[in-house]
Protein backbone atom coordinates (compact mmCIF):
# COMPACT_ATOMS: atom_id res chain seq x y z
CA UNK A 1 0.00 0.00 0.00
CA UNK A 2 1.43 3.55 -1.00
CA UNK A 3 2.24 5.60 2.36
CA UNK A 4 0.39 8.51 2.10
CA UNK A 5 2.24 12.08 1.54
CA UNK A 6 1.13 15.76 2.89
CA UNK A 7 2.22 16.65 -1.04
CA UNK A 8 -0.05 13.88 -2.55
CA UNK A 9 -2.93 17.11 -1.10
CA UNK A 10 -1.17 20.17 -2.00
CA UNK A 11 0.78 19.53 -5.01
CA UNK A 12 2.24 18.16 -7.54
CA UNK A 13 3.30 21.75 -9.34
CA UNK A 14 2.29 20.85 -12.60
CA UNK A 15 1.13 21.93 -15.82
CA UNK A 16 -2.40 22.41 -16.17
CA UNK A 17 -5.44 21.77 -16.76
CA UNK A 18 -6.14 18.00 -15.02
CA UNK A 19 -4.40 16.11 -12.74
CA UNK A 20 -5.42 12.70 -14.39
CA UNK A 21 -5.61 13.69 -18.15
CA UNK A 22 -2.74 16.01 -18.33
CA UNK A 23 -0.19 15.43 -15.59
CA UNK A 24 -1.16 11.55 -15.54
CA UNK A 25 -0.35 11.46 -19.60
CA UNK A 26 2.85 13.08 -18.88
CA UNK A 27 3.70 10.75 -16.14
CA UNK A 28 2.19 7.83 -18.52
CA UNK A 29 5.22 9.11 -20.91
CA UNK A 30 7.78 9.44 -18.67
CA UNK A 31 7.53 5.63 -17.49
CA UNK A 32 7.16 4.44 -21.25
CA UNK A 33 10.39 5.91 -21.88
CA UNK A 34 12.18 4.46 -19.12
CA UNK A 35 10.87 1.37 -19.80
CA UNK A 36 11.75 1.59 -23.86
CA UNK A 37 15.21 2.89 -22.55
CA UNK A 38 15.88 4.95 -26.47
CA UNK A 39 14.46 7.20 -28.67
CA UNK A 40 11.87 5.15 -30.49
CA UNK A 41 11.89 6.10 -34.66
CA UNK A 42 8.13 5.70 -34.40
CA UNK A 43 5.03 5.78 -31.86
CA UNK A 44 1.40 5.08 -31.89
CA UNK A 45 -0.70 6.41 -28.85
CA UNK A 46 -3.69 4.26 -28.88
CA UNK A 47 -5.88 6.57 -26.46
CA UNK A 48 -9.29 4.57 -25.07
CA UNK A 49 -12.33 6.06 -23.47
CA UNK A 50 -12.12 9.15 -21.56
CA UNK A 51 -8.52 9.66 -23.24
CA UNK A 52 -10.22 9.31 -26.49
CA UNK A 53 -13.37 11.59 -25.84
CA UNK A 54 -11.84 14.23 -23.92
CA UNK A 55 -7.94 13.89 -24.66
CA UNK A 56 -7.24 16.96 -26.91
CA UNK A 57 -9.25 19.32 -24.70
CA UNK A 58 -7.13 18.25 -21.65
CA UNK A 59 -3.66 17.98 -23.70
CA UNK A 60 -3.92 14.58 -22.41
CA UNK A 61 -2.45 14.11 -26.65
CA UNK A 62 0.33 16.34 -25.84
CA UNK A 63 1.55 15.10 -22.28
CA UNK A 64 1.97 11.91 -23.65
CA UNK A 65 4.14 13.11 -26.18
CA UNK A 66 5.98 15.21 -23.56
CA UNK A 67 6.75 12.67 -21.17
CA UNK A 68 8.22 10.38 -23.97
CA UNK A 69 10.19 13.12 -24.87
CA UNK A 70 11.12 12.93 -21.01
CA UNK A 71 9.66 16.65 -20.18
CA UNK A 72 8.41 16.37 -16.10
CA UNK A 73 4.72 17.59 -15.42
CA UNK A 74 5.76 21.09 -14.62
CA UNK A 75 7.22 21.40 -17.69
CA UNK A 76 6.15 24.89 -19.85
CA UNK A 77 7.12 23.35 -23.13
CA UNK A 78 4.35 20.56 -22.82
CA UNK A 79 1.87 23.06 -24.40
CA UNK A 80 4.43 23.49 -27.17
CA UNK A 81 5.55 19.95 -27.56
CA UNK A 82 4.25 19.50 -31.42
CA UNK A 83 6.22 22.75 -32.47
CA UNK A 84 10.08 21.42 -30.45
CA UNK A 85 12.73 20.40 -31.91
CA UNK A 86 13.23 16.75 -30.63
CA UNK A 87 9.72 16.11 -31.15
CA UNK A 88 10.57 16.55 -34.63
CA UNK A 89 12.53 13.49 -35.87
CA UNK A 90 10.19 11.07 -34.24
CA UNK A 91 7.07 9.92 -36.34
CA UNK A 92 3.87 9.74 -34.38
CA UNK A 93 0.19 9.59 -34.47
CA UNK A 94 -2.53 8.94 -32.55
CA UNK A 95 -5.74 6.61 -32.67
CA UNK A 96 -8.82 7.16 -30.80
CA UNK A 97 -10.85 4.03 -29.47
CA UNK A 98 -13.79 3.44 -27.04
CA UNK A 99 -13.11 0.24 -25.48
CA UNK A 100 -15.34 -1.02 -22.33
CA UNK A 101 -12.72 -3.86 -21.13
CA UNK A 102 -10.31 -1.13 -20.96
CA UNK A 103 -9.78 1.76 -17.90
CA UNK A 104 -11.44 4.83 -18.66
CA UNK A 105 -8.24 6.75 -18.49
CA UNK A 106 -6.25 4.02 -20.27
CA UNK A 107 -3.53 4.25 -23.09
CA UNK A 108 -1.20 2.13 -25.54
CA UNK A 109 2.18 3.09 -26.23
CA UNK A 110 2.93 1.19 -29.83
CA UNK A 111 6.92 1.77 -30.30
CA UNK A 112 9.10 0.79 -33.27
CA UNK A 113 12.81 1.29 -33.76
CA UNK A 114 15.42 -0.42 -32.46
CA UNK A 115 13.21 -2.89 -30.69
CA UNK A 116 9.38 -3.12 -30.95
CA UNK A 117 7.70 -2.70 -27.86
CA UNK A 118 3.74 -2.01 -26.52
CA UNK A 119 3.37 -0.56 -23.11
CA UNK A 120 -0.16 0.01 -21.93
CA UNK A 121 -0.97 2.03 -18.67
CA UNK A 122 -3.80 3.99 -16.95
CA UNK A 123 -3.98 6.96 -15.51
CA UNK A 124 -5.77 6.43 -11.98
CA UNK A 125 -6.59 9.54 -10.39
CA UNK A 126 -4.79 12.45 -9.13
CA UNK A 127 -1.67 12.16 -11.34
CA UNK A 128 -1.31 8.92 -10.36
CA UNK A 129 -0.39 6.11 -12.95
CA UNK A 130 0.10 2.63 -13.63
CA UNK A 131 1.72 0.99 -16.55
CA UNK A 132 -0.46 -2.54 -16.56
CA UNK A 133 0.98 -4.74 -19.60
CA UNK A 134 4.22 -4.55 -21.55
CA UNK A 135 4.07 -6.83 -24.53
CA UNK A 136 2.06 -8.96 -23.68
CA UNK A 137 2.63 -9.54 -19.80
CA UNK A 138 0.51 -7.77 -17.52
CA UNK A 139 2.25 -5.58 -14.52
CA UNK A 140 1.32 -3.44 -12.16
CA UNK A 141 4.13 -0.70 -12.29
CA UNK A 142 3.15 2.55 -10.42
CA UNK A 143 6.71 4.67 -11.06
CA UNK A 144 6.87 4.95 -6.96
CA UNK A 145 9.41 2.36 -6.71
CA UNK A 146 12.85 1.89 -8.94
CA UNK A 147 11.90 -1.83 -10.72
CA UNK A 148 13.55 -4.33 -12.29
CA UNK A 149 11.44 -5.98 -15.24
CA UNK A 150 12.51 -9.73 -16.88
CA UNK A 151 11.57 -12.04 -19.08
CA UNK A 152 12.10 -15.51 -18.87
CA UNK A 153 11.61 -19.26 -19.70
CA UNK A 154 9.03 -20.50 -16.90
CA UNK A 155 10.56 -22.93 -14.93
CA UNK A 156 11.34 -23.99 -11.76
CA UNK A 157 13.75 -21.64 -9.44
CA UNK A 158 14.43 -18.57 -11.77
CA UNK A 159 12.93 -16.15 -8.87
CA UNK A 160 15.78 -17.46 -6.06
CA UNK A 161 18.31 -16.47 -8.71
CA UNK A 162 16.87 -13.11 -9.19
CA UNK A 163 16.22 -12.18 -5.49
CA UNK A 164 19.60 -13.88 -4.26
CA UNK A 165 21.49 -11.31 -6.89
CA UNK A 166 19.32 -8.39 -5.42
CA UNK A 167 19.88 -9.73 -1.92
CA UNK A 168 24.26 -9.28 -2.63
CA UNK A 169 23.47 -5.26 -2.15
CA UNK A 170 21.03 -5.86 0.50
CA UNK A 171 18.25 -3.71 -1.14
CA UNK A 172 14.55 -4.86 -0.14
CA UNK A 173 12.34 -6.46 -1.85
CA UNK A 174 8.92 -3.78 -1.56
CA UNK A 175 6.47 -6.03 -4.10
CA UNK A 176 7.21 -9.23 -6.56
CA UNK A 177 4.96 -10.17 -9.00
CA UNK A 178 4.75 -13.15 -11.84
CA UNK A 179 2.80 -13.58 -15.30
CA UNK A 180 3.29 -16.32 -17.93
CA UNK A 181 1.58 -16.70 -21.48
CA UNK A 182 1.67 -20.79 -20.70
CA UNK A 183 3.61 -23.27 -18.44
CA UNK A 184 6.86 -23.36 -19.44
CA UNK A 185 6.50 -20.40 -22.27
CA UNK A 186 7.59 -16.93 -21.83
CA UNK A 187 6.92 -15.22 -17.97
CA UNK A 188 7.83 -12.07 -16.87
CA UNK A 189 8.76 -10.70 -13.19
CA UNK A 190 8.01 -7.44 -12.26
CA UNK A 191 10.28 -6.74 -8.48
CA UNK A 192 9.65 -3.07 -6.98
CA UNK A 193 12.86 -2.34 -4.81
CA UNK A 194 12.99 0.13 -2.06
CA UNK A 195 16.60 1.09 -3.21
CA UNK A 196 18.98 1.80 -6.58
CA UNK A 197 20.33 -1.83 -8.21
CA UNK A 198 23.71 -1.39 -9.54
CA UNK A 199 24.72 -2.36 -12.91
CA UNK A 200 26.69 -5.13 -12.32
CA UNK A 201 23.86 -6.78 -10.85
CA UNK A 202 21.55 -5.85 -13.94
CA UNK A 203 24.78 -7.69 -16.26
CA UNK A 204 24.16 -10.86 -13.59
CA UNK A 205 20.61 -11.23 -14.03
CA UNK A 206 21.11 -10.76 -18.25
CA UNK A 207 23.05 -13.67 -17.83
CA UNK A 208 21.08 -16.13 -16.06
CA UNK A 209 20.76 -19.00 -18.62
CA UNK A 210 17.00 -18.64 -20.39
CA UNK A 211 16.40 -14.72 -19.33
CA UNK A 212 15.28 -13.20 -22.28
CA UNK A 213 14.93 -9.78 -21.50
CA UNK A 214 15.88 -7.41 -18.59
CA UNK A 215 14.91 -3.66 -18.01
CA UNK A 216 16.22 -1.46 -14.72
CA UNK A 217 12.95 1.03 -14.84
CA UNK A 218 13.61 4.11 -12.60
CA UNK A 219 10.77 5.41 -10.66
CA UNK A 220 9.27 8.87 -11.45
CA UNK A 221 10.98 11.68 -9.75
CA UNK A 222 8.13 13.51 -7.76
CA UNK B 1 7.10 11.61 14.90
CA UNK B 2 4.85 8.79 14.40
CA UNK B 3 1.18 10.42 14.43
CA UNK B 4 -1.75 8.39 14.01
CA UNK B 5 -3.66 11.26 12.38
CA UNK B 6 -6.69 9.28 9.89
CA UNK B 7 -9.79 10.82 11.70
CA UNK B 8 -10.22 14.60 12.69
CA UNK B 9 -10.71 13.40 16.16
CA UNK B 10 -7.32 11.86 16.31
CA UNK B 11 -6.16 14.76 14.92
CA UNK B 12 -7.42 16.82 17.62
CA UNK B 13 -6.29 14.63 20.62
CA UNK B 14 -2.62 14.27 19.33
CA UNK B 15 -2.00 18.27 19.23
CA UNK B 16 -3.85 18.18 22.59
CA UNK B 17 -1.31 15.81 23.90
CA UNK B 18 1.79 16.64 22.35
CA UNK B 19 0.53 20.28 22.80
CA UNK B 20 1.33 21.07 19.00
CA UNK B 21 -0.34 22.76 16.50
CA UNK B 22 -1.77 20.96 13.35
CA UNK B 23 1.12 21.98 10.71
CA UNK B 24 3.47 20.83 13.56
CA UNK B 25 2.19 17.61 13.89
CA UNK B 26 1.68 16.92 10.36
CA UNK B 27 5.09 18.26 8.96
CA UNK B 28 6.49 16.48 11.93
CA UNK B 29 4.70 13.06 10.42
CA UNK B 30 5.76 13.65 7.02
CA UNK B 31 9.87 14.24 7.69
CA UNK B 32 9.05 10.94 10.01
CA UNK B 33 7.35 8.98 7.60
CA UNK B 34 9.29 9.94 4.31
CA UNK B 35 12.96 10.01 6.17
CA UNK B 36 13.14 13.93 5.30
CA UNK B 37 13.83 16.56 7.88
CA UNK B 38 10.88 18.83 8.91
CA UNK B 39 13.23 21.58 6.83
CA UNK B 40 13.07 19.64 3.85
CA UNK B 41 8.93 18.88 4.38
CA UNK B 42 8.68 23.53 5.34
CA UNK B 43 11.19 23.65 1.91
CA UNK B 44 9.33 21.85 -0.75
CA UNK B 45 5.52 23.66 0.94
CA UNK B 46 7.10 27.37 0.24
CA UNK B 47 8.39 26.01 -3.50
CA UNK B 48 4.77 24.83 -3.66
CA UNK B 49 3.65 28.49 -2.33
CA UNK B 50 5.81 29.98 -4.70
CA UNK B 51 4.06 28.25 -7.99
CA UNK B 52 0.88 29.34 -6.49
CA UNK B 53 1.53 33.03 -6.42
CA UNK B 54 3.34 33.09 -10.26
CA UNK B 55 -0.05 31.21 -11.02
CA UNK B 56 -2.11 34.48 -9.63
CA UNK B 57 0.29 37.15 -10.78
CA UNK B 58 0.35 35.19 -14.29
CA UNK B 59 -2.82 35.06 -14.40
CA UNK B 60 -4.16 38.39 -13.52
CA UNK B 61 -2.58 39.60 -16.32
CA UNK B 62 -3.90 37.57 -19.23
CA UNK B 63 -6.79 37.43 -21.34
CA UNK B 64 -5.31 34.22 -23.36
CA UNK B 65 -8.42 31.77 -23.85
CA UNK B 66 -7.97 28.29 -23.50
CA UNK B 67 -7.72 25.75 -26.57
CA UNK B 68 -11.52 25.03 -26.31
CA UNK B 69 -11.69 28.41 -26.77
CA UNK B 70 -14.44 28.45 -23.96
CA UNK B 71 -13.17 30.23 -20.85
CA UNK B 72 -9.85 32.37 -20.27
CA UNK B 73 -10.66 35.99 -20.07
CA UNK B 74 -12.84 35.93 -16.64
CA UNK B 75 -10.49 37.64 -14.80
CA UNK B 76 -10.10 40.23 -16.93
CA UNK B 77 -13.38 41.34 -16.45
CA UNK B 78 -13.34 41.18 -12.99
CA UNK B 79 -10.17 43.38 -13.04
CA UNK B 80 -11.89 45.90 -15.05
CA UNK B 81 -15.32 45.55 -13.18
CA UNK B 82 -12.90 47.06 -9.85
CA UNK B 83 -11.11 49.25 -11.67
CA UNK B 84 -14.19 50.91 -12.72
CA UNK B 85 -16.57 50.12 -9.73
CA UNK B 86 -14.96 48.62 -6.21
CA UNK B 87 -16.46 45.61 -4.49
CA UNK B 88 -19.21 46.12 -2.19
CA UNK B 89 -17.63 43.81 -0.27
CA UNK B 90 -14.18 45.47 0.03
CA UNK B 91 -10.59 44.61 -1.30
CA UNK B 92 -9.98 41.26 0.37
CA UNK B 93 -13.39 39.76 -1.72
CA UNK B 94 -12.04 41.51 -4.78
CA UNK B 95 -8.87 39.81 -4.27
CA UNK B 96 -10.10 36.42 -3.64
CA UNK B 97 -12.11 35.62 -6.16
CA UNK B 98 -9.42 37.38 -8.35
CA UNK B 99 -7.07 34.96 -7.57
CA UNK B 100 -9.25 31.78 -7.63
CA UNK B 101 -10.41 32.81 -11.57
CA UNK B 102 -6.68 33.85 -12.41
CA UNK B 103 -5.26 30.48 -10.87
CA UNK B 104 -8.32 28.45 -12.59
CA UNK B 105 -7.75 30.31 -15.84
CA UNK B 106 -4.02 29.42 -15.72
CA UNK B 107 -4.57 26.30 -15.29
CA UNK B 108 -7.16 25.78 -18.33
CA UNK B 109 -4.36 27.73 -20.49
CA UNK B 110 -2.00 24.75 -19.50
CA UNK B 111 0.38 26.68 -17.46
CA UNK B 112 1.97 25.33 -14.18
CA UNK B 113 -0.26 25.75 -11.18
CA UNK B 114 -0.15 23.85 -7.82
CA UNK B 115 -2.90 20.69 -7.91
CA UNK B 116 -4.25 21.80 -4.42
CA UNK B 117 -5.99 19.19 -4.21
CA UNK B 118 -6.77 18.58 -7.61
CA UNK B 119 -6.06 20.73 -10.84
CA UNK B 120 -10.19 21.44 -10.98
CA UNK B 121 -10.15 22.85 -7.81
CA UNK B 122 -6.83 24.74 -7.71
CA UNK B 123 -7.67 28.18 -7.51
CA UNK B 124 -9.30 27.88 -3.45
CA UNK B 125 -6.66 27.17 -1.17
CA UNK B 126 -3.95 29.89 -3.15
CA UNK B 127 -6.84 32.57 -3.14
CA UNK B 128 -7.64 32.18 0.15
CA UNK B 129 -4.52 31.84 1.97
CA UNK B 130 -2.56 34.04 -0.07
CA UNK B 131 -5.43 36.94 -0.20
CA UNK B 132 -5.46 36.82 3.58
CA UNK B 133 -1.53 36.29 3.95
CA UNK B 134 -1.14 40.20 2.23
CA UNK B 135 -4.46 41.46 4.40
CA UNK B 136 -3.05 40.13 8.01
CA UNK B 137 1.21 40.61 5.95
CA UNK B 138 2.35 37.18 6.88
CA UNK B 139 6.14 36.39 6.69
CA UNK B 140 7.14 33.21 4.90
CA UNK B 141 6.93 30.84 8.02
CA UNK B 142 3.24 31.89 8.68
CA UNK B 143 2.50 31.25 5.13
CA UNK B 144 4.14 28.02 5.05
CA UNK B 145 2.17 27.07 8.19
CA UNK B 146 -1.07 28.38 6.90
CA UNK B 147 -0.47 26.01 3.50
CA UNK B 148 0.20 22.53 5.92
CA UNK B 149 -2.90 23.75 8.15
CA UNK B 150 -4.89 23.78 4.93
CA UNK B 151 -2.83 20.86 3.19
CA UNK B 152 -3.69 18.38 6.83
CA UNK B 153 -7.32 18.77 6.39
CA UNK B 154 -6.92 17.54 3.18
CA UNK B 155 -4.67 14.58 4.46
CA UNK B 156 -7.38 13.41 7.29
CA UNK B 157 -10.20 13.82 4.27
CA UNK B 158 -8.57 11.52 1.82
CA UNK B 159 -7.87 8.84 4.68
CA UNK B 160 -11.51 7.68 4.32
CA UNK B 161 -12.40 9.70 1.01
CA UNK B 162 -10.58 9.58 -2.69
CA UNK B 163 -10.17 13.73 -3.57
CA UNK B 164 -11.37 12.94 -7.29
CA UNK B 165 -14.76 13.68 -8.90
CA UNK B 166 -14.93 10.36 -10.15
CA UNK B 167 -15.48 9.01 -7.04
CA UNK B 168 -17.77 11.61 -4.49
CA UNK B 169 -18.60 14.57 -7.44
CA UNK B 170 -17.03 18.04 -6.71
CA UNK B 171 -17.46 18.03 -3.50
CA UNK B 172 -14.85 16.22 -2.59
CA UNK B 173 -12.87 18.04 -5.33
CA UNK B 174 -14.18 21.88 -4.80
CA UNK B 175 -15.63 20.72 -1.83
CA UNK B 176 -12.60 19.41 0.11
CA UNK B 177 -10.49 22.18 -1.19
CA UNK B 178 -13.27 24.57 0.53
CA UNK B 179 -12.88 23.01 3.58
CA UNK B 180 -8.52 23.18 3.16
CA UNK B 181 -8.77 26.70 2.59
CA UNK B 182 -11.35 27.74 5.66
CA UNK B 183 -8.67 25.62 7.87
CA UNK B 184 -6.27 27.80 6.53
CA UNK B 185 -8.03 30.69 6.89
CA UNK B 186 -8.78 30.32 10.81
CA UNK B 187 -4.76 29.61 11.56
CA UNK B 188 -4.83 33.17 10.08
CA UNK B 189 -7.17 34.52 11.69
CA UNK B 190 -5.54 33.03 14.80
CA UNK B 191 -7.99 30.34 15.59
CA UNK B 192 -7.06 27.25 17.52
CA UNK B 193 -7.06 23.73 16.89
CA UNK B 194 -10.26 22.90 17.43
CA UNK B 195 -11.57 25.89 15.26
CA UNK B 196 -9.60 25.26 12.28
CA UNK B 197 -11.68 21.56 12.27
CA UNK B 198 -14.67 23.18 12.85
CA UNK B 199 -14.10 25.40 10.10
CA UNK B 200 -13.20 22.35 7.97
CA UNK B 201 -16.72 20.75 9.20
CA UNK B 202 -18.79 23.82 8.45
CA UNK B 203 -17.63 23.93 5.03
CA UNK B 204 -17.88 20.65 4.15
CA UNK B 205 -21.47 19.89 5.57
CA UNK B 206 -22.52 23.07 3.41
CA UNK B 207 -21.83 21.40 0.20
CA UNK B 208 -22.81 17.86 0.56
CA UNK B 209 -23.73 16.38 -3.18
CA UNK B 210 -22.36 19.16 -5.13
CA UNK B 211 -22.04 17.06 -8.26
CA UNK B 212 -19.35 16.72 -10.93
CA UNK B 213 -21.05 17.66 -14.42
CA UNK B 214 -18.46 19.51 -16.52
CA UNK B 215 -19.58 20.24 -19.88
CA UNK B 216 -17.61 18.69 -22.90
CA UNK B 217 -15.53 16.59 -19.98
CA UNK B 218 -12.99 20.07 -19.86
CA UNK B 219 -12.11 21.35 -16.64
CA UNK B 220 -13.98 24.77 -17.70
CA UNK B 221 -17.52 24.55 -17.05
CA UNK B 222 -18.22 25.14 -14.43
CA UNK B 223 -15.12 24.55 -12.68
CA UNK B 224 -13.60 28.11 -13.45
CA UNK B 225 -16.52 30.00 -11.69
CA UNK B 226 -17.08 27.50 -9.18
CA UNK B 227 -13.41 27.89 -7.26
CA UNK B 228 -14.43 31.71 -6.93
CA UNK B 229 -17.71 30.29 -5.46
CA UNK B 230 -15.89 28.12 -3.02
CA UNK B 231 -13.19 30.43 -1.82
CA UNK B 232 -15.70 32.44 -0.43
CA UNK B 233 -17.72 29.81 1.09
CA UNK B 234 -14.45 28.70 3.11
CA UNK B 235 -14.52 32.60 4.11
CA UNK B 236 -18.22 32.17 5.44
CA UNK B 237 -16.58 28.67 7.41
CA UNK B 238 -14.09 30.53 8.78
CA UNK B 239 -15.96 33.93 9.78
CA UNK B 240 -18.69 31.61 11.59
CA UNK B 241 -15.79 29.42 13.20
CA UNK B 242 -14.64 32.86 14.66
CA UNK B 243 -17.86 33.52 16.14
CA UNK B 244 -17.51 30.64 18.23
CA UNK B 245 -20.40 28.88 15.83
CA UNK B 246 -20.09 24.95 16.18
CA UNK B 247 -21.03 22.49 13.76
CA UNK B 248 -23.09 20.14 15.86
CA UNK B 249 -22.33 17.49 13.54
CA UNK B 250 -18.57 16.69 13.77
CA UNK B 251 -15.90 16.57 11.20
CA UNK B 252 -15.58 13.13 11.23
CA UNK B 253 -19.45 11.95 11.08
CA UNK B 254 -19.60 14.83 7.92
CA UNK B 255 -16.89 12.89 6.19
CA UNK B 256 -18.91 9.93 6.62
CA UNK B 257 -21.92 11.20 5.47
CA UNK B 258 -20.12 12.98 2.32
CA UNK B 259 -18.76 9.42 1.43
CA UNK B 260 -22.23 7.93 1.68
CA UNK B 261 -23.57 11.03 -0.56
CA UNK B 262 -21.04 10.21 -2.84
CA UNK B 263 -21.79 6.53 -2.86
CA UNK B 264 -25.71 7.31 -3.86
CA UNK B 265 -25.11 9.81 -6.14
CA UNK B 266 -25.50 8.72 -9.80
CA UNK B 267 -22.29 7.56 -11.93
CA UNK B 268 -23.67 9.96 -14.40
CA UNK B 269 -23.18 12.83 -12.21
CA UNK B 270 -19.48 12.01 -11.14
CA UNK B 271 -16.66 13.26 -13.74
CA UNK B 272 -18.60 11.27 -16.84
CA UNK B 273 -20.31 14.23 -18.44
CA UNK B 274 -23.57 11.83 -19.02
CA UNK B 275 -25.75 14.06 -16.67
CA UNK B 276 -26.77 17.52 -15.01
CA UNK B 277 -24.99 20.86 -16.73
CA UNK B 278 -23.11 18.72 -19.69
CA UNK B 279 -26.72 17.39 -20.90
CA UNK B 280 -28.41 20.57 -21.05
CA UNK B 281 -29.07 21.73 -24.55
CA UNK B 282 -26.14 24.37 -24.15
CA UNK B 283 -24.09 21.63 -22.81
CA UNK B 284 -24.86 19.22 -25.80
CA UNK B 285 -24.42 22.13 -28.18
CA UNK B 286 -20.58 22.72 -26.91
CA UNK B 287 -19.89 19.40 -26.84
CA UNK B 288 -21.24 18.81 -30.32
CA UNK B 289 -18.81 21.76 -31.35
CA UNK B 290 -16.23 20.57 -29.81
CA UNK B 291 -16.05 17.32 -31.13
CA UNK B 292 -16.08 18.84 -34.67
CA UNK B 293 -13.03 21.26 -33.79
CA UNK B 294 -10.76 18.14 -32.11
CA UNK B 295 -11.64 15.15 -34.64
CA UNK B 296 -8.97 16.19 -36.35
CA UNK B 297 -5.94 13.30 -36.03
CA UNK B 298 -2.65 15.43 -35.58
CA UNK B 299 1.12 13.75 -36.17
CA UNK B 300 3.66 14.62 -38.59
Amino acid sequence: MKQRSLFDIISPVMTGPSSSHTAGAVRLGLMARNIYKEIPEEVTFVLYNSFAKTGKGHGTDKGLLAGLSGYSVDSENIKNIFNLKETKNIKYKYLFEQNADRHPNAVDFILSGNINMTISGSSTGAGNIEITQINEFSTRISGEFNTLLLFYKDKPGMISKVSSLIQKENINIATLECDRNAKGKTASMCICLDGEISDTIIKETENIEDVYFVRNIRKLED
Amino acid sequence: MEYSINTFEKLLNTCKKENKKIYEIMQEKEAYDFEKSVQDVRNKTENILIAMKQAINRGLKSKEKSSSGLCGDDCNKLIEKYKKHKSLFGELFEKIVSYAIATMEENLRMNKIAACPTAGSCGIVPAVIISLSEKYKLDKEEEINALITAGTIGYVFSAKIPMAGAVGGCQTECGAASAMAAAGAVYIMGGNEKQIINAAALALKNILGLTCDPVSGLVEIPCVKRNAFLAIHAITAAELTMANIESKIPADEIIDAMLQTGQLMSPLLKETSQGGLALTKSGILINRELSNKYSVTEGT
